[in-house]
C-alpha cells in the first residue's frame, strides 16, 4: 500500500490509473491465447485467436506488388538514390505524393463519389493516434463525446485516457438491429445536459466495429443534421470502409454532406490503412477535417505521431498504382465475403444467429439463448467457458459496452482456411454437446423451460472453477500481440 | 551499407519474404531484435561504460513523442519541470502543449560558459514555489542543444544530488550523444549514476532518438529508457499513440545489429562533424565572431553580442532579421531558446554541403564588414555634426565593440 501511494505521488494520475482500459476482460482473452496459442501442428488444442480484427487475406497481392516495384523501397538498389532525401524528410505536412495517394485511395474506397483534398490529409500514429488527436482538438478535460454502443473497446483509452474527456454511450438495441436513432441521440444528449455534462460531439464507426454493418444514408443525414442543430462535432471513424464485401455499399459522411445544408466545420473523418490494407504495423493513421482550424491544429499535433517517411514513400507508390488498387479492393471484398459466408453458414447450421452484416473483419454473434440468465455475469461465465473449454478467443459484448448481455464479436479474417474449419468444428461440438445435456435435463425438469430458449441451448457447467486464476494476473503483453510462432518475436516480458 | 545488404532490407530473411509479418506487427513492445540492437548502439556510444536492458526501452515516434509521453507519466496538468536555459524551442510544445505542464527556467549565463550551478537550480526551484507550482523534475539535454557542449561530471552529480534530495525526477535527453566529436568525452547520466552506485535509480529517465546520431529524422525513431517498471508500463501503453513503423524497425534492427557498421559509422560521423565544426568556427573567427567552445552537436552557439546596437532583445531581433533577409542565412536567435542574454545565436553546420558553408561564411564576413564600415561612417558623421566636440560624444559603436570582445 505504502509503495502504491508513494508511486502515485511520484508518477502522474494518468500513469497510475486504469483509464488505458487494458485491464478490461477484452484483453483477458488475449492473455489466454498468448499462453496457449493454437497451431495446426505444434499445438492443435490451443486457443484459436478470434478476437483480433486483422486482415491478412490479400497479402499475396501486396507482396507481389512489392516484388515487382523495387524502386518503391528506399533500401533496394533501385530505390537507394532516394534514401537520403526520404530519411531526412520530417515535415509534418507529409510527402505530397503520399497525401495525394491516400486522398485518391479514400475516394476510391468511397466509390469515387467524393473527392478528398490532399491538403486536408493529416498524419497520425494509426487510427489510435488519429482519434486521440481529434479529441484533443475538439474537447477539453471534463467534456464528453456521445458514442453509440456497442463500440470498439480501445475507445476507452483513445478518447479518454490522456485527454481527460468522457464517453457517454448511446445504447443501441437488437430490437432494431442496433440502429442509431435520432430519438436515442436526443435522449442521451438531453440526459447529459441535465447532468451538467458538456457534450462536444459524437464519434461513430462506419462500418461499425463490432457490428460489421454500414450506416445508411438516412442515418448519416440524421447524424449530420443532429450535430448541426446542436452545434457539436461529428467524428466518423471510417477505418473499415474498404472491408465492405456485399451490399449495401459504403457511404462516407463526406458523401452525405455534399448535398446537405450543414455546418462543414463540425465534420471530421478518421481513417487508417490498418484494416483495409492489412498494414497495422505501418502505423498509418489519417485525420481528415473539413474545418481549417482543426486541420491546422491536428497537423501540428501530428509531430507526436508522424508516419515514417520510409513508409510514406512506399505507400505513395503503392496506392497510386490504379490497377493494383482496383484489383486489391475487388479481391479483398471477394475473399472477405467468402470467409464471412463460410462462418455464418456454419453457425446457422447449429442454430447460432448473427447480426446481418456486410462489412468488417468480424461478425456479431447472438449467444443469448445459451445464457443461464440475461446478465453480464452470465455472459462473462459463458465467455470463460468459450475461452477455456471451447478454446476460442472471442470478445464478449460487455467489453464493447453493449447494453444487452449475450452478444460476442468473432473475428474471421485473421486465420487460414484450415483454422476456420477447426474453429467451426469446435463451435458445432460445443453447441451440440450443450443440446444433448439440455435434453437430458429437460427430461428431468420441464418446469424450468423459458420462452426465449427456443432451441433449448442452455449451457451446463460441469466444473465450478471456470477459469484459471493465473490468467487473471496482469501480464505485460500488448493488446495486439503478433502470432506467437512468428520468428520476429522471441523475447517475452 | 544498404547497397551491400539488399536481402536484409528487401523485407527478406533467408530468401523468404517477411513482409506479411512486418505489416501485421503492431505489438507496442516493439521488435525484440530492434530493441536489442538499439540498446547495444546506445551502450557503444557511451564507450560501453554502461549497459541497457532491452525491456526497459519504450519505442516512440521520435524524441518529440518520448518527451511528451514522459510528461504525461510524471506530471499532472499544472505541475512544472525545471529546464536549464538556453533550451531547444520545441520543448515549449513537446513538454507543455497537450500536457498542461509548465517549464520553469534554470538560468545559465555566459559568465561561466552557461554551466549549471547549484544556486541557479535553487533559484529556479524557489521561483516555482513562489508561483505555487509543484516541481516534478528537471529535464536536461546532454549534449546540449543549443550550446553544443557536454555536461561536466560536477554538473551531473549536482543534478543527481538535487533530485534525490527533493525526490523528483531527472530526464536526460541524450539525443545528441553520438555527435560528440571532441574531448571532453561524453558522460551519460547512467555513467554518473553508476559511479555514485545509483545505477538502478528509478527517478532518472533517458530520452533518445536516431534523428541526430544517424541522421534519420524522417523515420521517427525515439525511445524512453527507464528503470522504473511503472513508468515503462505506462509509457509503453501510451506509445500506442505513436509507434515506430514495423518496416522501419526491421530495417534498423538489421542495420544496427551490424557491429562493424555501427563502430565505423560512429567514428566516421564524429570525424566529419569535427571537421565541419572547425570550418564554421574558423570561418566565424575571420569575421571577428566567437563561439562558445563546443565538442558536440550539429551547431555552434555563436556570440554576436558585439554586433547588437544595444544590449536588448529588440536589438537581437533587429540583427536576426537583417541576417535572415539581408545576409540570407537562417540561424536561430537565442531568445527563441529562452536565453536570458541577448546576442547569442545557434548556427548549424552539418546540414549543408561544404561549399554552402563556405558561402555562408563569406556572406557573414561581408555583412560584419559592412556593419563596421557603417558604424565608422556614422561615428565620423556624428563627430562632425557635434557642436560641442569629441569629449561629450558618446562612445562610438566601434569602441563599444572593442570593449565587448573579452
Amino acid at each position: 500500500m505504502e509503495f502504491t501511494r508513494k508511486n502515485r505521488q511520484l508518477l502522474s494520475r494518468i500513469a497510475t490509473n486504469d483509464r488505458h482500459g487494458e485491464n478490461s476482460p477484452y484483453f483477458d482473452g488475449w492473455k489466454a491465447y498468448d499462453s496457449n496459442p493454437f497451431h495446426p501442428i505444434h499445438n492443435p488444442d490451443g486457443v484459436i485467436q478470434m478476437g483480433l480484427a486483422e486482415n491478412p487475406l490479400c497479402f499475396d497481392l501486396s507482396e507481389k506488388w512489392i516484388r515487382e516495384n523495387p524502386d518503391a523501397s528506399i533500401c533496394t538498389a533501385e530505390g537507394l538514390n532516394k534514401f537520403k532525401d526520404i530519411a531526412i524528410y520530417q515535415d509534418y505536412h507529409g510527402l505530397r505524393e503520399f497525401r495525394e495517394a491516400v486522398a485518391k485511395f479514400m475516394g476510391r474506397v468511397g466509390g469515387n463519389r467524393v473527392t478528398f483534398d490532399p491538403n486536408r490529409i493529416v498524419m497520425s500514429g494509426g487510427a489510435t493516434g488519429a482519434n486521440e488527436t481529434a479529441i484533443f482538438c475538439l474537447a477539453d478535460p471534463g467534456d464528453a463525446f456521445l458514442v453509440p454502443s456497442p463500440y470498439y473497446a480501445g475507445f476507452a483509452r483513445d478518447l479518454r485516457w490522456r485527454t481527460g474527456v468522457e464517453i457517454v454511450p448511446v445504447h443501441c438495441r437488437s430490437s432494431n438491429n442496433f440502429r442509431i436513432t435520432r430519438a436515442a441521440l436526443e435522449e442521451a444528449y438531453e440526459k447529459a445536459q441535465r447532468s451538467n455534462i458538456n457534450i462536444k460531439g459524437i464519434i461513430i464507426t462506419n462500418p461499425s466495429n463490432p457490428l460489421g454493418t454500414v450506416l445508411d444514408k438516412e442515418t448519416l443525414r440524421s447524424l449530420v443534421s443532429f450535430v448541426t442543430d446542436k452545434k457539436i462535432h461529428l467524428v466518423s471513424d471510417e477505418i473499415y470502409a474498404a472491408t465492405v464485401f456485399s451490399s449495401p455499399r459504403f457511404i462516407s459522411v463526406a458523401e452525405v454532406m455534399q448535398d446537405m445544408d450543414c455546418n462543414r466545420d463540425l465534420i471530421h473523418i478518421v481513417y487508417s490503412l490498418s484494416k483495409d490494407m492489412g498494414f497495422p504495423g505501418f502505423r498509418v493513421g489519417i485525420v481528415y477535417s473539413f474545418n481549417d482550424d482543426v486541420t491546422n491544429c491536428a497537423r501540428k499535433m501530428s509531430s507526436f505521431g508522424l508516419v515514417s517517411s520510409q513508409t510514406q514513400f512506399l505507400l505513395a507508390s503503392m496506392l497510386s498504382d490504379d490497377e493494383f488498387v482496383g484489383n486489391f479492393l475487388r479481391e479483398s471484398s471477394k475473399r472477405l465475403a467468402k470467409r464471412h459466408h463460410v462462418f455464418t453458414k456454419g453457425l446457422e447450421e447449429v442454430g447460432i444467429s448473427t447480426i446481418k452484416s456486410n462489412a468488417g473483419l468480424f461478425f456479431w454473434m447472438d449467444m443469448r439463448p445459451l445464457l443461464k440468465e440475461q446478465t453480464t455475469k452470465a455472459e462473462t461465465e459463458l465467455w470463460r467457458v468459450i475461452i477455456n473449454k471451447v478454446k476460442l478467443n472471442v470478445s464478449p459484448g460487455s467489453s464493447f459496452n453493449c447494453s444487452e448481455p449475450g452478444w460476442f464479436r468473432v473475428c474471421f479474417a485473421n486465420m487460414d482456411d484450415k483454422t476456420v474449419e477447426v474453429a467451426l468444428d469446435r463451435i458445432r461440438e460445443f453447441v451440440l454437446q450443450g443440446k444433448e445435456e439440455n435434453n437430458h435435463e429437460a427430461d428431468k425438469s420441464q418446469a424450468r423451460a423459458q420462452p426465449w430458449r427456443k432451441q433449448n441451448l442452455r449451457l451446463s457447467f460441469s466444473s465450478s472453477r471456470l477459469y484459471d486464476e493465473s490468467l487473471m494476473s496482469p501480464h505485460m503483453i500488448s493488446p495486439h500481440s503478433p502470432i506467437p510462432h512468428s520468428p520476429l518475436v522471441r523475447a517475452r516480458t | 551499407w544498404l547497397a551491400k545488404n539488399p536481402e536484409a532490407v528487401g523485407c527478406k530473411r533467408d530468401g523468404q519474404s517477411i513482409f506479411r509479418e512486418l505489416a501485421l506487427f503492431q505489438d507496442y513492445h516493439g521488435l525484440p531484435a530492434f530493441k536489442k540492437a538499439l540498446v547495444d548502439f546506445m551502450a557503444e556510444i557511451r564507450g560501453n561504460k554502461v549497459s541497457f536492458e532491452p525491456n526497459n526501452i519504450v519505442l516512440t515516434a521520435g524524441a518529440t513523442s518520448a518527451n511528451e509521453t514522459l510528461m504525461f507519466c510524471l506530471a499532472e496538468h499544472g505541475d512544472a519541470f525545471l529546464l536549464p536555459t538556453p533550451y531547444y524551442p520545441g520543448f515549449d510544445r513537446d513538454l507543455k502543449w497537450r500536457t498542461g505542464v509548465q517549464i520553469v527556467p534554470i538560468h545559465c549565463t555566459s559568465s561561466n560558459c552557461f554551466r549549471i550551478t547549484a544556486s541557479a537550480i535553487e533559484e529556479a526551484y524557489q521561483q516555482a514555489q513562489k508561483k505555487n507550482l509543484t516541481v516534478k523534475g528537471i529535464l536536461i539535454t546532454n549534449p546540449s542543444n543549443p550550446l553544443g557542449t557536454t555536461m561536466t561530471r560536477p554538473e551531473l552529480n549536482l543534478l543527481i544530488n538535487f533530485i534525490t534530495d527533493k525526490q523528483i525526477h531527472l530526464i536526460s535527453d541524450e539525443i545528441y550523444s553520438g555527435t560528440v566529436f571532441n574531448s571532453p568525452s561524453f558522460i551519460s547520466i547512467m555513467e554518473a549514476l553508476k559511479d555514485m552506485n545509483m545505477e538502478k535509480n528509478n527517478r532518472v529517465h533517458i530520452v533518445y532518438s536516431l534523428s541526430k546520431d544517424l541522421g534519420l529524422p524522417g523515420f521517427r525513431v525515439g525511445a524512453i529508457y527507464s528503470n522504473d517498471p511503472t513508468v515503462v508500463s505506462a509509457a509503453v501503453k501510451m506509445s500506442s499513440f505513436g509507434l515506430v513503423s514495423s518496416q522501419t524497425q526491421y530495417l534498423l534492427s538489421v542495420m544496427l545489429s551490424d557491429k562493424k557498421f555501427r563502430n565505423h559509422y560512429i567514428v566516421k560521423n564524429q570525424n566529419r562533424l569535427l571537421k565541419r565544426q572547425r570550418k564554421l568556427v574558423s570561418g566565424l573567427e575571420k569575421s571577428g565572431i566567437r563561439c562558445l567552445e563546443s565538442n558536440a552537436g550539429l551547431f555552434c552557439w555563436v556570440d554576436m553580442r558585439h554586433l547588437l546596437s544595444s544590449d536588448t532583445f529588440e536589438a537581437e531581433m533587429e540583427l536576426w532579421e537583417r541576417i535572415i533577409y539581408d545576409v540570407k542565412l537562417n540561424i536561430s536567435p537565442g531568445s527563441s531558446c529562452h536565453c536570458n542574454e541577448p546576442g547569442w545565436f545557434r548556427v548549424c553546420f552539418a546540414n549543408m554541403s561544404e561549399d554552402a558553408l563556405e558561402l555562408a561564411m563569406q556572406r557573414l564576413k561581408s555583412f560584419v564588414g559592412s556593419i563596421k564600415k557603417h558604424n565608422h561612417q556614422e561615428s565620423e558623421k556624428l563627430r562632425k555634426e557635434s557642436h560641442i566636440g569629441k569629449w561629450i560624444f558618446r562612445l562610438s559603436f566601434q569602441s563599444f565593440n572593442e570593449q565587448d570582445q573579452r
